[in-house]
């Protein structure tokens, strides 16, 4: 008996006490599980457990062709399916070293801004949602329709369009396309002041978010926190502007920074990101050039050997893509940088010592997509 | 016997002398009783449906949809089928859960909301008892039901329930402070804690513009405080639908779970309707002192409509908080009440009390 | 004093963007011309899809029970998913010559991702993307369709 009392137990683990937050739960937005330690409601240290909705994308690439990787690429950020799409159209383009006719980048930007904005929208409903204002939910997922019409009209689909495809885009834009982006930003430029009223000026949501999660600079760099949460860090990591690709070297544009490091910082680059990507598709939508859809390839398209590395931004960060070809038509291998996998990693530092509802908004501002994390 | 929807009294004792007529005094009274009980089951089963639909409604118009519209004409037999289906449902045993702890806990909760319901005046002459110190009662009994979540938390053998019923142990601890406290400014006000004389004061001017600024103060406080009594959004740590799946009523399932969500729905209504009674005149008609024409006019609208009418009011203001603003965290939950509303309090009190030492009230 | 004044200005402020925020959510319950809900199903008879929205695959068929499909396998060796089984048959045309025609244009629509590349690559355009959209079926079976329909042929021409 006596020595089972005397049993070397730290006095940390006596308080402590874990939950697991998912693989089922309302804030984690799928299948991710966090093993949570608390000491009454405060985070001691959570261990992220991933590979729920695992599928093995990487290998499926491998007996996939290039235009047939497309719709496998769709589904790692769901949220952002026309970027990474836009990804591996690069990187074969780069590799078989094709010209690319004007409109398709500038088709391929739009859409690509348009794809921004439609995940910025999503997250800020669901940022909303996780903080407990329900309505921002539908005020976001309201706004978005518009966008998801204008796709279905011209790519056929809401969601997962696979437009791109390697030399082009599949089909040429909808007639109505440029006339219906007009109105969606001239309705939305009225929304998002909404967007501002319900939330970003609340007083308790600034109270949520303000000095919470403290990200610093140098953490995001070493831990690889990409896109709007590293540049609510102050990291300029924006490819669009490091490595520009498409039309991006031509648009004038801002890359959004700030400096606070903490949740509401990240909330704000995203928020203001949405204004940028809505300056880009003004700046293009009206001077799309005439030409062809796509450039002329080969029916089978393979790849020289060799190794290719492409990056992108999506929307939740950088998205690299790195290909070992052996010159089949298939990819020998393909790697994705997923940006959530490398944002999720910083979770667990940034939440120490702060509360579980601090956990949600945190996560929430990672913006985690969890398909993207598992691929 | 003459029935008056402007005044209950004579329903009432033509019931009382009928009964009395006929029995003893004693089965008299306990007749009385099982009316009253039977009445009130009957009403607090309404309220609460409707409530559940108003919710959904209203909640589906602020965020531009149509809500439910499936079941009936406009979707009013939702909530009906709703639980309905809640009834049908199976009752999940949790394992090493406190078994009896377990199953009294939502009947606490629900008896707590029932009983408060008694001493509220729903128009002149109806209400079940008119206790003299009517304010007390009401505030000593609604929060009785924090005893009813903490044991739900506690007997579900399960975290997140009970981290969601300590909070709402702190929560509703600290706020009940304001509540009465606010109830108070005006109980200085009024000088009695009995609802038909709080009432009856009002004939010339509800306390909110009898007491101007220190009373608004205090249906301000009032409502902040009831609403986080309540435990709804955005005070709604003890649920927290994105932190805590559910909260202290994760566990439960079936009937249990729908005398939860009706306890939460009733609790609304009884704040709503104490607010009304105590700061906007209950079912006393709006009367302006001088205008004789208007307040006769005013005076026709029967009292029942003030009452449900002034009420639903309040049930919409809290509805528009809980679909607009987020959660607050549970350090800032205490520091609104500790730093902000109880020191507002203290000196609101004391200024109403100014005030009326001054004659400078209406 | 300061701080006593802040003290008031937090709670002015506090308040103000409070007030802001239910005037945003007030405002919307008070303009029911601004909801968005579509009633599905009530609104079955005049939905209309757009006319690029991918429903399903099918194979284009004219008045006269003619398609254009040749059985040539292209877009079975392009659909990513293996939803696509061509089973070609011979016949002998008019000319005397064996040629290929298709017997069986098999699709599983349970395993289509909607990619589009079989309408694309398809050589003598003969696959288009229906409208239709309920598909929901309580057997797995029935999402095996069978594209060129019963006793339709090839236009004369396009092989
Ligand atoms: S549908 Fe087109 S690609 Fe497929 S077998 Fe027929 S002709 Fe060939
Ligand atoms: S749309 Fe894509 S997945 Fe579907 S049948 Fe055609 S090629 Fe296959």
């Amino acid at each position: 008996m006596k020595e089972i009392i005397n049993l070397p137990v730290s006095k940390i683990d006596e308080e402590e006490y874990h939950i697991n937050m998912g693989p089922q739960h309302p804030s984690t937005h799928g299948v991710l599980r966090l093993v949570v330690s608390l000491q009454g409601e405060i985070v001691k240290n959570l261990k992220p457990h991933c590979g729920y909705i695992h599928r093995g994308i990487e290998k499926m690439c491998e007996k996939d062709t290039y235009p047939q990787i497309i719709h496998l690429t769709d589904r790692i950020d769901y949220l952002s399916s026309h970027i990474s799409n836009h990804a591996v159209c690069l990187l074969v383009e780069k590799a078989l070293e094709i010209e690319i006719p004007e409109r398709v980048q500038y088709i391929r930007t739009i859409m690509d801004e348009l794809t921004r904005i439609q995940s910025h929208q999503l997250w800020w409903s669901s940022f909303g949602m996780d903080l407990g204002g329900l309505t921002c939910f539908f005020y976001g997922l309201r706004d978005r329709e518009m966008i998801l019409d204008i796709w279905e009209e011209t790519t056929g689909s809401r969601f997962l369009q696979s437009y791109n495809c390697p030399g082009g885009v599949m089909q040429d834009i909808h007639p109505n396309f440029q006339k219906k982006v007009h109105a969606f930003l001239k309705t939305f430029k009225k929304k998002i002041k909404d967007y501002d009223r319900i939330l970003s000026g609340n007083v308790i949501f600034e109270n949520r978010s303000q000095g919470v999660g403290i990200l610093s600079k140098e953490d995001a760099i070493s831990y690889g926190v990409t896109g709007p949460s590293g540049r609510g860090s102050g990291w300029s990591c924006d490819v669009r502007k490091t490595e520009p690709y498409s039309m991006y070297s031509k648009v004038q544009f801002n890359e959004v920074l700030r400096y606070e490091c903490d949740t509401y910082s990240r909330y704000m680059v995203r928020m203001q990101e949405m204004h940028e990507s809505m300056n880009i598709i003004e700046q293009l939508i009206d001077n799309i050039p005439a030409g062809d859809h796509s450039a002329k390839m080969k029916a089978v398209i393979k790849l020289p050997a060799g190794e290719y590395f492409q990056q992108v931004e999506s929307a939740r960060g950088e998205l690299g893509l790195y290909v070992v070809s052996d010159g089949n038509k298939t990819p020998y291998r393909m790697k994705f940088r997923t940006p959530s996998f490398s944002n999720l990693s910083v979770l667990d530092h940034i939440s120490r010592d702060m509360k579980i509802a601090d956990l949600v908004a945190i996560g929430a501002s990672l913006d985690l997509v969890i398909p993207d994390i598992d691929r | 016997m003459t029935f008056n929807i402007y005044d209950f009294t004579s329903f009432n004792r033509w019931i009382d002398e009928g009964l009395n007529s006929i029995m003893s005094p004693t089965w008299a009274l306990i007749t009385e009783m099982a009316i009253i009980g039977i009445v009130f089951l009957l009403f607090y089963a309404v309220v609460g449906l409707f409530l559940v639909y108003a919710e959904r409604k209203v909640c589906a118009f602020m965020q531009n949809r149509v809500g439910p519209n499936r079941v009936g004409p406009y979707g009013i037999f939702q909530t009906i089928a709703d639980f309905i289906k809640l009834l049908m449902k199976e009752l999940v045993y949790i394992k090493d859960s406190d078994k009896l702890l377990f199953n009294i806990a939502p009947f606490i909760v629900i008896i707590a909301s029932f009983m408060a319901l008694s001493a509220i005046p729903f128009a002149k002459g109806l209400h079940a008892i008119d206790f003299d110190i009517g304010i007390l009662y009401v505030i000593a009994v609604s929060s009785l039901g924090v005893v009813g979540i903490l044991l739900a938390g506690w007997s579900s053998n399960n975290k997140y329930s009970l981290i969601g019923a300590m909070r709402s142990g702190a929560q509703i601890v600290s706020y009940e402070l304001s509540v009465g406290l606010s109830l108070l400014t005006i109980i200085v006000l009024s000088g009695t804690m009995q609802f038909s004389q709080i009432v009856e004061m009002q004939s010339n001017g509800w306390f909110i513009f009898k007491g101007h600024i220190p009373a608004f103060i205090a249906f301000v406080v009032f409502l902040i405080s009831s609403t986080a009594e309540t435990n709804r959004g955005p005070f709604d740590l003890a649920e927290a639908e994105s932190e805590l799946t559910a909260g202290f009523h994760t566990e439960y399932s079936g009937i249990k779970f729908a005398f939860f969500f009706l306890a939460e729905y009733m609790n609304m209504f009884l704040v709503a309707s104490i607010a009304a009674t105590v700061f906007l005149g209950g079912w006393m008609p709006f009367h302006v002192s001088g205008w004789a024409g208007f307040n006769t006019i005013m005076d026709y609208i029967p009292p029942l409509v003030w009452y449900f009418g002034k009420t639903a009011f309040i049930i919409w203001l809290m509805m528009l908080f809980k679909w607009t603003f987020p959660r607050l965290r549970i350090d800032q939950l205490l520091t609104l009440e500790w730093k902000y509303l109880l020191p507002i309090n203290l000196v609101n009190i004391l200024f109403m009390a100014f005030l009326v030492l001054m004659h400078w009230h209406f | 004093m300061n701080s006593f004044f802040k003290y008031f200005s937090d709670i002015f402020h506090g308040v103000k963007s409070l007030l802001i925020g239910m005037s945003v959510t007030g405002r919307y319950f008070f303009s029911p011309g601004q909801i968005v809900t579509q009633q599905y199903p009530e609104n079955r008879k005049n939905l209309q899809m757009f006319e690029r929205f991918k429903g399903e695959v099918i194979m284009l068929h004219d008045e006269n029970n003619l398609h254009r499909c040749n059985g040539c396998g292209i877009c079975e060796n392009n659909c990513p998913n293996g939803s696509i089984e061509v089973i070609p048959a011979r016949i002998t045309g008019e000319d005397g010559k064996s040629k290929r025609i298709i017997d069986k244009h098999i699709y599983h629509l349970g395993m289509c991702t909607f990619c589009g590349l079989c309408v694309k690559n398809c050589p003598s355009n003969a696959l288009g993307f229906g409208q239709e959209f309920e598909h929901a079926v309580f057997d797995r079976s029935k999402l095996t369709k069978v594209l060129n329909k019963t006793g339709s042929s090839i236009i004369k021409g396009v092989e």
